[in-house]
């Protein structure tokens, strides 16, 4: 039985614009965009909102979304939004970044805006390499993982540990929420959802910092296919980065 | 009228405030005056010093590179800046704190036991004030009682210390 | 009214530091991120309470590079921003400076110079004029560069510096020192308390697309025909900075058969110096550029016509001379004297130079750099 009149059970979220996003087949960015808007949406707060681009393949999201939006420097999304959120405190302010932009050349600003407790909200989009600069190596590669500058695998003594964003910033005092999800399956896309918007409700009730690390694929920078950067996510990155709630002030 | 300050010590013994108080001192007379501070890392702990300029002209370099005075609280202040006296300079030296004598025959030398001084008056924090109270009777670059009027300005919310300051400025200028 | 700390026109006797604190306050700043080095202390600590008393935000942020990048941010919704530093810092500082250069964002900095390179010395110095000048950071870009002499100037700059870097949509700085920072002289702040409320609205800031549509603030252009466009957009309004806004001082220069150009410090010293050797009847003149940049090049063009001989006067390698080089273009003998590190030369140092330069026979458009002796 065909339907009497054609409804519309599925749209874009009102804060993503009409321009296409530029992202590789099976990449995490676009379903962590959507997710985002969709939050935005759902709290009414599209026009009081301005988002943070950082450097990395996210950095044209200032196209992507319907907002008030600025792009930054390198790893500098969290003074910015220090800056923005503290002159105008009742703005939504959240800033958009990857692991080499928030864990590598952004730490002091990442750790410094967790430990004041900035209240804006950050998400973390790692996906364990570089993808915008050619899949070079990132802060959180993981061991024996292979980039174009780790060419026989990451080798712990010679380029370091991956950093732990989460269990490393829930050793601050300020942090408010910090929380780490994936988007390789429905599941994780659902609970990843409930984090961004449990964030964002934080920062306009004033709690204070939150963060959502979202472990995402790139097919591309990983040299696999989509549906196998999926399973890598799964098999080899959440082994690592263990999903969960590192720290939550309100619940106490 | 121009007359060219150091005045040097230990930090502690007050003479960044004592150079502030002899600059504001200048500016509530109308006259040109500038103050410049020894800084940094020279400070912690080491000898602190401060150059002032009073003058009825404009004071362009806020420099002193020859001074017409030199007030040394201790011995350091007294090696480093004696020798800087213009000829025929005044030396005002604390002479509680300094044992030897200066050397230069070329200059006016006042010893002044500014430690005792303000001890009898209540504190040796105002051993500051006794010199200035010998410097400002002597040279005339201020009037001692525009100093005392500057006191309030210069040491606000310290209103309990006035009387001692003032007393020491009166002992400091009988020894001019 | 309780937030005006001193009434207009009222002499107080203030360090360099906290009177373009103050004078920053006055004009309207309400948000300052900096990060502690010598020899500007002073300003930081000042604000830290002054902010607090008039609503403002102060930061002491994890680096300098987070601070100028509070800034990008602060500016952006429209506040009034400060942040100071001193070479080391200002150094780090380049790489937000040229991000808001090309966001065409107004800020206000301060770079209260210390001896350089390296970590240098905290003694008064002016080795980072090519720094100011020439912009500072990555890309083609300009920003107003203002060099008081004074306390007094220090105090009333920043509202100059906020005035110009609104109208311009321009990054401006005040360009000092370690000696004007830290002296004290009497000021009197002379314009009014800036009410912000009254500051005209600006129609670029970000404060949530209510009833209008979304704003984006960028520095990326890929294409390279709009990169191009906004660098000679950027050219023109540089162009039109430097036809209207040049600053200068001149003294005795009607009958000066040498004219001292120095800037700040070094322009206090050569007034003394200039004051001693007119009692010997030499006749000298100062020209002190207020605005290094844009620098008053038609004022050294004409000066360079008319008088036979320059000498610039710095407490750097010669770096300002090579402007006045460029704009005398071959028309004066132009001397230069030098001191870098930290050493503030004497006037007698400099009455001496100037008495060289008197004597030494060089021909027009040639350069003799006068050595210390």
């Amino acid at each position: 039985m065909p339907f009497k009149e054609t409804m519309k059970i599925f749209k874009k979220p009102d804060c993503l614009t009409k321009i296409p996003m530029r992202y590789c087949p099976g990449c995490g960015h676009g379903i962590v965009h959507r997710l985002i808007a969709e939050v935005i949406d759902e709290l009414g707060i599209r026009e009081n909102t301005v988002g943070i681009a950082p450097v990395g393949c996210s950095v044209f999201i200032d196209e992507y979304f319907d907002c008030d939006m600025i792009q930054t420097a390198h790893g500098r999304a969290p003074a910015v939004a220090t800056g923005i959120k503290r002159c105008l405190p009742n703005l939504v302010v959240f800033s958009y970044q990857g692991d080499g932009d928030l864990a590598a050349i952004g730490t002091a600003e990442t750790v410094h805006a967790a430990t004041r407790s900035e209240n804006f909200t950050t998400i973390f989009v790692n996906n364990a390499i570089y993808g915008m600069t050619g899949g070079q190596q990132a802060p959180t590669t993981l061991p024996t993982q292979k980039t174009t500058t780790t060419p026989y695998g990451r080798d712990t003594k010679i380029h370091g540990f991956p950093v732990k964003v989460c269990e490393m910033l829930a050793s601050l005092d300020g942090p408010t929420y910090l929380e780490r999800v994936t988007v390789s399956k429905v599941a994780g896309v659902l609970k990843t959802k409930r984090a961004i918007k449990k964030a964002f409700q934080l920062q306009l009730d004033g709690l204070g910092f939150s963060l959502v690390e979202v472990l995402s694929p790139c097919p591309t920078g990983w040299g696999i296919t989509p549906q196998k950067a999926c399973e890598y996510v799964d098999e080899v990155m959440t082994p690592y980065y263990p999903l969960g709630v590192f720290k939550d002030l309100t619940k106490k | 009228m121009r007359q060219e300050v150091i005045i040097s010590g230990f930090g502690g013994q007050g003479v960044i405030k004592a150079g502030v108080l002899l600059a504001t001192t200048a500016m509530t007379e109308n006259k040109h005056c500038t103050h410049f501070p020894s800084y940094g890392a020279e400070m912690r702990g080491g000898t602190a010093n401060c150059s002032i300029i009073v003058s009825t002209d404009e004071i362009a370099s806020p420099i002193v590179n020859e001074p017409d005075t030199v007030i040394a609280m201790n011995e350091p202040s007294l090696d480093k800046f004696e020798p800087k006296l213009k000829k025929g300079g005044l030396l005002i030296y604390n002479s509680s704190l300094i044992s030897k004598k200066p050397s230069r025959s070329d200059i006016e030398i006042i010893a002044v036991p500014a430690n005792e001084i303000a001890e009898q008056i209540g504190t040796t924090k105002c051993a500051n004030m006794v010199v200035m109270g010998t410097y400002a009777a002597k040279t005339n670059a201020v009037s001692i009682d525009a100093i005392k009027a500057s006191l309030s300005v210069v040491f606000a919310g310290k209103d309990k210390f006035l009387d001692i300051n003032k007393s020491a400025l009166d002992e400091g200028a009988k020894l001019k | 009214m309780g937030i005006e700390k001193y009434k207009k026109g009222t002499k107080v006797l203030i360090k360099g530091n906290e009177a373009m604190a103050e004078g920053a306050v006055r004009a309207g700043c309400r948000f300052f991120g900096g990060y502690p080095i010598t020899p500007q202390n002073e300003v930081p600590e000042y604000l830290s309470w002054r902010l607090f008393e008039v609503g403002g935000t102060f930061i002491q942020a994890e680096s300098e590079v987070a601070a100028i990048n509070m800034l990008y941010g602060a500016s952006a919704c429209g506040t009034r921003s400060m942040t100071s530093s001193s070479g080391c810092g200002i150094s780090l500082k380049q790489e937000g400076i040229s991000y808001i250069a090309s966001a065409e964002l107004p800020i206000f900095y301060a770079n209260m110079i210390r001896g350089g390179p390296g970590l240098g010395n905290i003694a008064p110095c002016q080795g980072d004029y090519f720094q100011a000048t020439r912009g500072g950071g990555h890309g083609d870009y300009r920003v107003i560069v203002l060099a008081p002499n004074s306390v007094q100037e220090m105090g009333n700059f920043p509202k100059l510096v906020y005035d110009l870097a609104d109208k311009y949509r321009i990054p401006a700085m005040i360009l000092a020192d370690g000696l004007l920072g830290q002296m004290m002289e009497p000021v009197s702040f002379d314009f009014d308390w800036v009410d912000i409320s009254k500051i005209p609205s600006k129609d670029y800031i970000l404060n949530g697309c209510k009833g209008r549509e979304r704003r984006v603030i960028n520095t990326l252009h890929m294409d390279v025909d709009v990169l191009e466009k906004h660098n000679w957009h950027l050219f023109e309004k540089y162009n039109k900075i430097a036809a209207n806004e040049i600053r200068f001082e001149e003294r005795y220069t009607d009958d000066a058969e040498l004219i001292i150009v120095a800037y700040g410090t070094a322009a206090r010293i050569a007034v003394d110096a200039i004051v001693k050797a007119r009692k010997e009847g030499i006749k000298v003149g100062l020209l002190r550029p207020i605005t290094l940049w844009p620098f008053p090049e038609d004022v050294v063009a004409k000066l360079a016509e008319r008088v036979g001989k320059i000498l610039v006067v710095e407490m750097s390698l010669g770096q300002l001379v090579e402007d006045v080089r460029m704009f005398a273009n071959g028309k004066s003998e132009i001397y230069f004297y030098g001191r870098p590190g930290g050493v503030v030369p004497n006037p007698e140092e400099v009455l001496g130079v100037i008495k060289r330069a008197m004597k030494s026979n060089i021909k027009a458009g040639e350069f003799c750099h006068l050595k210390k002796l």
